[in-house]
């Protein structure tokens, strides 16, 4: 059964060939059937013409024809190829395009509220209520764009690290501080728990910092009425093992293989909230893993969601240390 | 107190930035290429240059080029502030000389001041 679906999965190559956005003769997977068709019938029909005519002339011209055959479908599949990898670079292209030209005009937004906003600013309350919500949507614009840029760079392979040491207990009780009125608001209580710190690890802190309070975030985001999130910070030999747990609705199982995935978004998340890309925890896969550290999660539907990641501690700090216990 | 040239081609950053710095004391200078930006440089010699990368007549890595092969120019402190950001044009900026890069769409306007007071050792 299992044999029969792979097949009639690899014949629906039309299906694989659409989603490319080529016609079906510019579809690799197409010519390549084409092409093993074409060296079949050739093989028996030279075999044919052999053993009938027996004349090596023949054979030698058939050879040859059928061998001119299939090195120009196999050119074509070449350039289909290049074609389907052109689309695939256009596409990475417009959205460096679109991004760049899109943030002049947001960074503009947010500095004009920068200065109406500000604590000296004669605004009633009415009219700062207002301003704030320009504000959080123009914010929530520029981080769609900041997200659409670094999965495009991510693809690209071309993503810089600005790494720094710096105490990660201190960013997560930052982005907790941050997050609390948020918190609040949805009848969530948000706690920082674990070691007191300093944690340092060397890492880009803008990176991280979106890791942290992407899960924070989401710990929020999906619990329906009230309930609880701890974010937990604890030493782990030469690691920071990060725990961000929550009671809310928890992942159905048999989206759980998926939720690392780009775009994906959760159907019982769906129901309870729209927002959000399903970048996040694909971003924050990326970033995790491209600092040396591991991340993943348990969940069960109904019950809550932990979500928990590895960073590697700063190695300068722990020489350091090393170096001073050693002359002491 | 300190002199600061910020160049910018768009008219709405020069005015938010403009204002916020003038508010916090600084005297402050405005071009909106990358020609008049060095031209500027070179006649007020301000402590500090804000330079973006996407300029007309001449972008942002020229101009930086040039500040920093100018005797009269070479010492003065400059922050890259721009909606650019990736790893070659970060690395080249630092290679040419400028003291940090920060990416506009991801600072508050007083975040910056902050790293303009930083950056002037204040």
């Amino acid at each position: 059964m299992r044999i029969l679906s792979y097949i009639a999965k690899e014949i629906k190559f039309w299906e694989e060939c659409n989603k490319y956005g080529v016609s079906i003769w510019e579809c690799p997977r197409f010519l390549f059937l084409i092409m093993g068709l074409v060296t079949v019938v050739s093989m028996v029909a030279t075999n044919l013409i052999a053993i009938r005519y027996a004349d090596p002339e023949i054979v030698v011209i058939s050879v040859a024809s059928v061998a001119v055959l299939i090195f120009s479908v196999g050119n074509v599949v070449v350039r289909s190829f290049e074609k389907v990898a052109n689309v695939s670079r256009m596409k990475t292209e417009f959205v460096s395009i679109v991004s760049h030209q899109l943030r002049s005009p947001l960074t503009a937004l947010k500095w004009s509220l920068n200065l109406l906003i500000s604590k000296d600013s004669n605004l009633n309350p009415n009219e700062r209520e207002y301003l704030e919500i320009i504000r959080e949507g123009n914010e929530r614009m520029i981080k769609l764009v900041n997200d659409l840029l670094s999965v495009t760079r991510i693809e690209q392979g071309r993503l810089a690290y600005n790494k720094e040491d710096f105490d990660i207990i201190k960013l997560a009780e930052s982005l907790v501080l941050e997050v609390k009125s948020f918190a609040d608001a949805n009848n969530v209580d948000l706690k920082l728990l674990g070691d007191k710190g300093p944690l340092n690890i060397h890492a880009d802190k803008q990176y991280i910092t979106m890791v942290v309070s992407n899960l924070i975030d989401n710990a929020i985001r999906y619990i329906p009425k009230t309930g609880k999130v701890e974010v937990v910070l604890k030493k782990n030999k030469n690691f920071v093992d990060a725990k961000i747990k929550d009671n809310g609705i928890g992942i159905p199982k048999d989206e759980q293989k998926n939720i690392f995935h780009k775009f994906f978004r959760s159907t019982s998340v769906m129901r309870h909230r729209t927002e959000g890309t399903g970048l996040g925890l694909y971003l924050a896969k990326a970033f995790v893993e491209a600092h040396g550290g591991r991340i993943g999660f348990v969940s069960t539907e109904g019950a809550g969601t932990t979500f928990w990641f590895t960073l590697p501690l700063s190695k300068k700090i722990n020489n350091q240390r090393l170096k001073s216990q050693a002359s002491e | 107190m300190s002199k600061i040239l910020f160049v910018e081609d768009e008219p709405s950053l020069q005015k938010t930035v403009g204002d916020i710095l003038i508010k916090e004391g600084f005297t402050i200078f405005q071009a909106t290429d990358g020609e008049s930006g060095f031209q500027v440089a070179k006649s007020e010699k301000p402590d500090l240059i804000l330079l973006d990368l996407i300029l007309p007549k001449r972008d942002g890595f020229e101009v930086l080029k040039d500040l920093k092969s100018d005797v009269e120019t070479k010492d003065i402190k400059v922050i890259v502030l721009t909606n650019l950001q990736s790893s070659g044009d970060i690395e080249k900026a630092i290679e040419f000389g400028a003291t940090t890069y920060l990416v506009k769409a991801n600072y508050n306007l007083d975040e910056i001041v902050v790293k303009i007071k930083e950056v002037l050792g204040k």
